[in-house]
């Protein structure tokens, strides 16, 4: 026995319960649990009309058709190809712009002033000028959420490239090569990172345009099935489609940027 | 014929006993790796100017191993920058092989104190990085970045990821990244500062045989006499405020040599005396001295 083993090391080896309780999960279901509880209560004791108030079995029922139908799973389909096509120019465009405002002063000095002040700019703002320009079709929609999330994207990655640690550059410069192997073999895996953290932003605020240009136009989709809801009076749709929206939402951040972002940081050694 | 000669001897020098007089022929003949002429620099802030540099005149030998040492604001690694073309002098010029150079290039590598690896790259890929910058094909890239892992001693660990390793390791892919280029000269920024003593003593072995058998011309920045006598061919002692070359001193010690044998203490030892008091001068040691 060698002097420097821990004295009663062998509690340390003591054998793991094979089933662990996930007490995160089941205090999250029981929140939801006791507030869907709540609800049916208070739609229960009809303290409001159910037409304005509907119980939660109402809501399901209305989604369930709505599912069954398939008028669901079109619009969901629908909005998503624009989200889609809209949040994809958005970071091409926002990428382009945030490279060149984070390398060169002037470009940050121009450009990046007028990024800044569009960027307080709600995003539904838009819609008028987009109607005006492209006419009431899906090129509208599409305008709108490019310029509700091109700010953000471009101010995220232009922070990314200023955030490189100057060493990086050096090390990098000193090997010669020509300026575009840099800019794809360093530069944006470099500006990962805070990249991740601006393509939630943005995906949260294309999300938000789109749903605020979908009320306003009428083709199938999330945001129209919300309108069609309040122009029939069905406030079980209503509620509905709103759950529908958040679920969507945290899925794609759960499932998408969280995993990007733990990939992210592990691969770049960020957790430790 | 005598330029033939003198050439061969400079291109076994590094691998045989370095000793200064086999060298100093070769010094005259062949031309130098490095040199810097007259180079100054000044910072300028809004309150004074300060004198980095004054006139520095500095002449490196193909294969040598030349050590800057000295207080810190003597102006080594401001040096080392310009050298390395990261800062413009504010004076004079460098040469590289005979050409004048002003910006960083491939033919000057940096080791740098702070381990400058690229985290989202594992360890072959780091050390294949500047090939792939240079342009180098797929198959040949990596059987030099096996080649340069297997000679810092870290084969074993090419799939690893840069925070999966501890500091004197990233050193050491460093290391493989920089003579993965085979630049002319490699230049090191206090590389070992900021490793444990143990650590530091084994990468200074490890360096020694490294640089003996790719016969690379070397500029190693440091505050630690001890660690410039251990590994240089030539000491240059720099002073501050402003800085310039105090003193240069050849080291003829044979190498690998050994951070405890007695010619590498007594003579650390001197120098610093020499650093802390100005009147007295290190007496450099002659060839007999060796181990």
């Amino acid at each position: 026995m060698s002097a420097f083993e821990v004295p009663g090391g062998t509690l340390a080896t003591k054998p793991r319960l094979k089933f662990a309780v996930p007490w995160k999960v089941v205090r999250i279901l029981s929140f939801y649990v006791v507030l869907i509880a709540l609800w049916a209560l208070v739609a229960a004791r009809e303290v409001w009309p159910s037409y304005t108030f509907p119980s939660p079995a109402e809501v399901w029922e209305d989604l369930r058709l709505a599912a069954e139908d398939g008028i669901l799973w079109e619009a969901i389909a629908e909005s998503m190809r624009r989200m889609a096509i809209g949040y994809s120019l958005s970071i091409a465009i926002g990428l382009f712009i945030g490279i060149a405002m984070g390398s060169f002063k002037w470009v940050d000095e121009t450009v990046g002033s007028l990024v800044l002040g569009l960027q307080s700019l709600p995003s539904v703002t838009w819609f008028p000028l987009a109607v005006l320009w492209f006419g009431l079709n899906e090129n509208a929609v599409i305008f709108v959420v490019l310029m509700g999330s091109v700010c953000s994207i471009a101010i995220s990655s232009s922070a990314g490239v200023k955030g490189i640690p100057p060493l990086l550059m050096r090390a990098t410069r000193m090997f010669g090569g020509p300026p575009w192997k840099r800019l794809y073999l360093v530069i944006l895996p470099a500006m990962l990172p805070a990249m991740v953290q601006g393509l939630k932003l943005g995906w949260s605020f294309a999300w938000r345009s789109l749903l605020a240009a979908e009320l306003l136009f009428h083709t199938i989709s999330l945001g129209q099935l919300l309108t069609l809801g309040r122009d029939l009076n069905d406030v079980s749709l209503v509620i509905a489609m709103m759950l529908v929206i958040v679920a969507l939402g945290m899925a794609m951040d759960r499932l998408v940027f969280g995993r990007m972002e733990s990939w992210v940081n592990e691969r770049w050694g960020l957790t430790t | 014929m005598t330029t033939q000669t003198a050439l061969t001897a400079h291109a076994e020098a590094p691998g045989i006993a370095t000793g200064a007089t086999s060298f100093a022929p070769v010094a005259t003949a062949a031309k130098a790796a490095l040199e810097v002429r007259g180079v100054s620099k000044r910072f300028e802030t809004r309150r004074h100017d300060t004198m980095a540099l004054s006139d520095i005149n500095l002449s490196v030998r193909p294969g040598e191993f030349v050590c800057l040492v000295g207080p810190s604001g003597c102006g080594k690694s401001t040096l080392l920058n310009i050298i390395a073309g990261f800062d413009r002098p504010t004076a004079g010029e460098m040469l590289v092989g005979g050409t004048r150079v002003t910006g960083p290039g491939r033919d000057r590598i940096v080791v740098f104190q702070e381990a400058a690896l690229f985290p989202w790259l594992n360890v072959r890929s780091n050390v294949e990085f500047g090939l792939k910058l240079a342009g180098v094909g797929r198959s040949e890239r990596r059987d030099r970045a096996e080649q340069y892992l297997k000679l810092v001693g870290l084969e074993r660990f090419h799939k690893a990821y840069i925070h999966e390793l501890s500091g004197g390791m990233k050193q050491r892919v460093q290391l493989a990244r920089s003579l993965a280029v085979d630049p002319e000269i490699l230049l090191m920024d206090e590389p070992f500062a900021a490793l444990d003593a143990q650590t530091r003593d084994v990468l200074q072995e490890e360096l020694q045989t490294i640089w003996q058998r790719t016969g690379k011309t070397v500029v190693f920045v440091t505050h630690n006499v001890r660690e410039a006598v251990l590994l240089a061919d030539r000491v240059i002692v720099m002073s501050p405020s402003p800085g310039r070359i105090k003193r240069e001193i050849e080291i003829t010690l044979e190498h690998p040599r050994s951070p405890d044998s007695h010619a590498v203490v007594d003579l650390a030892a001197d120098i610093r005396e020499e650093l802390r008091n100005p009147e007295h001068e290190a007496k450099a040691p002659d060839a007999r001295w060796s181990i």
